[in-house]
């Protein structure tokens, strides 16, 4: 059930990222997951007396990076702040983030709904520190006690707030998509929802069509994955309609998307609402970003997907769909060109090489990887050159596509390339004209009925002496050949 | 100046439990200290900018090195109420 | 054995001392004399020992760590060291082992070092006079009806009572110069980050220093150059090298030209202070330096800025004191309600009261009023400062308005913040200070003189210091403690 037509939704979504670096934002704790919890803390993420934090660097840089990527304006100083409220997961009961003066602002992402692609402003993105776990000995609401664990305490974390230009759900888990695949191919973050690198909260509110002024708006929090986004919205934007309908006003408060159940419950009153009392953080000094590193990085910066997938159906004249898993990562995609750049540019009429290329990767190398490791493939033994090797030896016939896909398993197993397999193993077809009517001659001898079936109409008899050609070949005979040939003896006879 | 509620308010904000009388006590004292502290009202700070850092220090950042981190027992020995390798707190209810 | 520390070391170096008979000396008058004075929280003597041991073997064998090898000094409770329980003079802490040293501990361990213990402290840092300690209070060893100041009272009077021959602090407002002052002894405030605050428990984090106290100047020298330099765990920390201290000492004051403050001779300062000064001054010239008079507006307005910034800075730092994970507990039904109860209970009124008021500053509605006034304030104490000091080297004045007081004299939060209106503006605009004692009252109650200088100009205030110091004989009078 959509949303009746009389409310215009307003959405905005509040994006927390995990950043990879390897120490945590202002300590240098490890940050690597799943260790034993509070074995991965020191003073100061643990919030012990007396500690001062440190900036880390490689955060501001993919800060700054990510930033660049929006299109944000990086903020020539910009500052840290405290922010303070009391919870159990957070150590010093404020949180080190940034208020005033974040690292950067203005910018803005292009997602692609319903065949057309619209632009969602990016208000501000800054940096911040997570805070650890809680887990609860029962549910949060009858558990007796909760546990503590710090090991998270510190990671950076970068949050980016979308201005709420958002108009459906649809296009909220389109921004999310589409945010999430930049922050994999910028390398900042890991992108995983599951074990929480990338979390969502969205704000929604409804307001009756032409209205310019925004409704009340509601919180979402716990929206871990695409489907929750969308689903959750879906669900929260037909309750505040139908409180409206019904003239009831929305409070503005904090609820929670209950997935099991499919429905959203009240958190907390955000008209209690938190009183931050932010200053400027008086342990960490200002940063005046050079100018020149800001400009360092943007030269850097990789191709964004959206870009790629663009340039690999007008460059290479893939389909859009073959694009869009290509440049599902970044070394993926880097994978792809390299594999056609060392197979080299099609030669005369034959522009089929790209898609050939791609038809393997998505079929047979693909399915050779782990899912969830998107470096796998750099690791694999195929390399781009070995593939295009792999490739031309079809190509020019030496051997065949089924006998090809045997040996790209070979190829995987032992890291040999090719030429070496085939050559170790007899595997080039044969595409000898002599020897191959030599065979063909004998097993039309030792076949004489499915020659007379074949003479009756009976074509698949013709399959069978294929196949039979095929068998005293040990499948190394050239298929079209033997066909040729076949059929060229049957006429004659 | 201060009243009965602001006082509420701002001892819950801080977590501090306080009586009654102390909270009446508070909200004198606190009323009494800020009379004095009102005088800044007199002067004149236009144009001036705040002084959040008294040393005229910027761009302090670190590498992203990985530094060991302290052993768990360590971390956990000062704990009031430990549970194995958690810290270990009363129930939390949502407001 | 109640000597300096250079001659401590001196004695070490001929033989005719060691810092284990030393260490002894020092520890057998504590356990004799400090109840009465109460400057110490904690006494490590095992440790001590130790410390001590290792550094009579390095004597011995011809190979001292440095000047202060062997020297045994006491910390304020308030610096964190590793095993050795760090109260902050609050029951919040009372059991609280830290896991780690504060980077100047370190420095002092890597230096030989003895240290003798955790001196006594207004809570959490909060006052003037020693008394707001949740333990004891410390007592000033000249008059032990009085007090020794605050908040770094124990070390003040560890040293004034010969009960460690150096001891640190920290001071915010004052807690350093202030107490040193009261206590007859030398206290040093360095430019706002010369030394490390690491593992210095956070009080207001844009003003706090940790500094010395010593028995004379050079002591002060030796024990600042120890600590000072840039720390990579303090982003506010200085990398300006450290110059040596010591070389710079005898210079004297001949050719500088020192600064009178119209705003620091107040009515209702005690008349002999006032007059105490004056006559240092007079030595001063008489040594070579030349006197100037110059303004300082904004001082009037000093105390207020600052104890909006303090306690706001406070409030925040003090926010992690909670019950979960380290510290005091209370028990309560649910999370919150434990919270408030063991934060009611760790702390006591005065750290309460301010906590309330730094958290009303900052809340919503109220921050540019307050905090943000303060702070713009705060920017026209410094400028005036830099004002001053394009015309003058140095700046001279009291420590304090007044002599010692007696205990609980001064009950009213308002009248004790007054004990810091001389020091608060050295700490707003971080420049270094230091207390030199320059008389004594009637009673006999020290008098401190007070000397500020140009940021990380530690050694001309130093030097200036150390020729004052030649010339006058208050070095040679000590409390009689029996």
């Amino acid at each position: 059930m959509t949303t009746p037509e009389r409310y215009e939704v307003v959405i905005g979504l509040e994006v927390h990222a995990q950043l990879r670096t390897k120490s945590k934002m202002f300590c240098g704790c490890t940050t690597t997951f799943g260790a034993p919890p509070n074995s991965q803390t020191c003073p100061v993420c643990q919030g012990m007396p007396g500690v001062l934090p440190v900036v880390n660097r490689r955060a501001v840089e993919f800060g700054i990076r990510t930033a660049l990527a929006f299109s944000c304006r990086v903020n020539p100083a910009c500052r840290f702040a405290r922010k303070h409220y009391y919870y159990p997961d957070m150590p010093k009961n404020y949180q080190i983030s940034q208020y005033e003066e974040p690292l950067a602002e203005d910018g803005f992402l292009e997602i692609e709904v319903d065949g057309g692609a619209r632009t969602i402003g990016i208000q501000r993105l800054h940096l911040e520190e997570d805070v650890g776990k809680l887990l609860h000995e029962g549910t949060l609401e009858t558990a007796q006690a909760s546990l503590v664990d710090f090991n998270r305490s510190g990671v950076a974390l970068m949050e980016t707030v979308s201005r709420p230009e958002l108009r459906s759900p649809e296009e909220a888990a389109a921004y999310l998509r589409a945010f999430r695949a930049v922050l994999i191919f910028l390398e900042v973050c890991d992108g995983n929802m599951e074990e929480g690198s990338l979390r969502c909260d969205a704000n929604i509110s409804l307001r009756p069509r032409g209205q310019t002024e925004l409704g009340t708006k509601v919180e979402i929090k716990n929206l871990n994955s695409f489907r929750n986004v969308q689903r959750a919205l879906e669900f929260e934007a037909r309750r505040q309609a139908q409180a409206l309908d019904a003239g009831e006003r929305i409070v503005q408060e904090t609820r929670l998307w209950e997935a099991d159940r499919g429905y959203t419950r009240s958190m907390r009153s955000k008209e209690f609402a938190h009183d931050y009392r932010y200053f400027p953080e008086p342990d960490l000094v200002p940063l005046r970003l050079d100018r020149a590193w800001v400009d360092e990085i943007r030269a850097a910066l990789p191709e964004l997907p959206r870009a790629r997938r663009q340039r690999f159906v007008t460059q290479y004249g893939v389909p859009a769909y073959d694009a869009e898993v290509l440049t599902q990562s970044r070394a993926l995609a880097d994978y792809y060109e390299a594999s056609v750049q060392a197979w080299g540019s099609s030669p005369g009429n034959r522009g089929d090489r790209p898609k050939t290329v791609s038809n393997w990767i998505m079929s047979e190398l693909l399915a050779a990887l782990p899912g969830d490791d998107e470096l796998a493939i750099q690791r694999s033994p195929i390399t781009p050159a070995r593939l295009a090797g792999l490739l031309r030896l079809i190509e020019d016939g030496t051997i065949s596509g089924k006998i090809a896909k045997d040996v790209f398993q070979k190829m995987l197993a032992s890291g040999d390339d090719a030429a070496a397999i085939v050559g170790r193993e007899g595997l080039t077809q044969v595409a000898d004209e002599a020897a191959l009517s030599q065979i063909i001659v004998s097993v039309m001898a030792a076949n004489p009925k499915a020659i007379d079936d074949f003479k009756r109409g009976k074509k698949a008899a013709k399959g069978a002496l294929v196949g039979q050609v095929m068998k005293a070949t040990g499948g190394k005979a050239n298929p079209a050949l033997v066909n040729r040939l076949l059929e060229d003896k049957l006429s004659k006879t | 100046m201060i009243d009965r509620k602001d006082v509420e308010h701002v001892a819950r904000l801080t977590r501090l439990a306080l009586t009654e009388a102390e909270l009446e006590r508070m909200r004198e004292q606190l009323n009494s200290i800020l009379a004095h502290l009102d005088t800044l009202r007199l002067v004149d700070t236009t144009g001036v900018e705040p002084t959040s850092h008294a040393v005229d220090v910027v761009n302090v950042m670190r590498e992203d090195e990985v530094e060991p981190c302290f052993p768990q027992d360590a971390m956990l020995g000062n704990a009031p109420d430990r549970s194995g390798e958690f810290f270990r707190v009363p129930r939390i209810i949502e407001e | 054995m109640h000597r300096p520390i250079h001659e401590l070391t001196d004695a070490y170096r001929r033989g005719d001392l060691t810092p284990t008979a030393v260490a002894e000396s020092y520890l057998a008058r504590i356990a004799a004399l400090d109840e009465r004075v109460g400057a110490y929280l904690t006494v490590v003597r095992e440790h001590a020992l130790a410390a001590a041991q290792e550094s009579e073997r390095r004597w011995r064998a011809g190979a001292p760590l440095g000047p202060l090898d062997g020297a045994p000094l006491a910390l304020k409770d308030v610096l964190c060291t590793r095993g050795v329980r760090t109260t902050c003079g609050s029951k919040m802490l009372e059991a609280f082992v830290p896991p780690y040293d504060a980077t100047v501990v370190e420095r002092l361990r890597a230096a030989g070092a003895v240290v003798l213990g955790k001196t006594n402290l207004d809570e959490f840092a909060m006052g003037s006079s020693t008394e707001h300690s949740a333990f004891h209070p410390t007592r000033n060893p000249w008059d032990l009806s009085r007090v020794p100041g605050g908040s770094s009272g124990g070390s003040a009077a560890a040293v004034a009572g010969g009960l460690a021959a150096g001891a640190f602090g920290s001071d915010t407002g004052g807690s350093i110069r202030q107490p040193a002052a009261f206590c007859g002894v030398v206290g040093m405030k360095p430019t706002y980050g010369r030394v490390s605050r690491y593992g210095l428990v956070a009080l207001a984090s844009s003003l706090d220093q940790i500094g010395p106290f010593a028995q004379d100047v050079e002591d002060t020298a030796l024990l600042l150059g120890a600590i000072a330099g840039h720390d990579r765990r303090d982003s506010t920390s200085i990398a300006a090298p450290v110059p040596d201290y010591m070389a710079e000492l005898p210079r004297g004051v001949d050719g500088l030209t020192l600064g009178l403050p119209d705003e620091y001779f107040i009515d209702g300062m005690d008349p002999e202070v006032e007059r105490a000064v004056r006559e240092a001054i007079d030595v001063l010239r008489g040594l070579g330096a030349r006197i100037e008079r110059v303004s300082l507006p904004t001082t009037r307005h000093s105390l207020a800025a600052y104890y909006i910034i303090l306690p706001a800075e406070a409030s925040s730092n003090l926010a992690r004191y909670d019950g979960v994970k380290y510290g005091l507990r209370v028990p309560g039904r649910d999370l919150v309600e434990m919270e408030s109860r063991t934060r009611a209970a760790g702390f006591g009124a005065e750290v309460r009261r301010r906590i309330m008021l730094g958290t009303y500053a900052l809340s919503a509605g109220y921050y540019d009023a307050y905090y943000g006034k303060a702070q713009s304030v705060r920017t026209l104490v410094r400028r005036e400062f830099g004002a001053a000091f394009a015309r003058v080297d140095l700046i001279v004045a009291p420590t304090t308005p007044n002599v010692a007081f007696k205990h609980g004299e001064k009950e009213d939060p308002l009248s004790m913040y007054l004990n810091d209106v001389f020091t608060i503006p050295g700490n707003l605009s971080g420049i270094p200070g230091v207390s030199v004692p320059c008389g004594f009252s009637g009673a006999g109650l020290p008098i401190g003189l007070q000397i500020l200088g140009r940021p990380l100009d530690e050694a001309r205030v130093l030097r200036a210091a150390y020729a004052y110091e030649k010339a006058t004989p208050w070095r040679a009078r000590r409390p009689e403690l029996v």
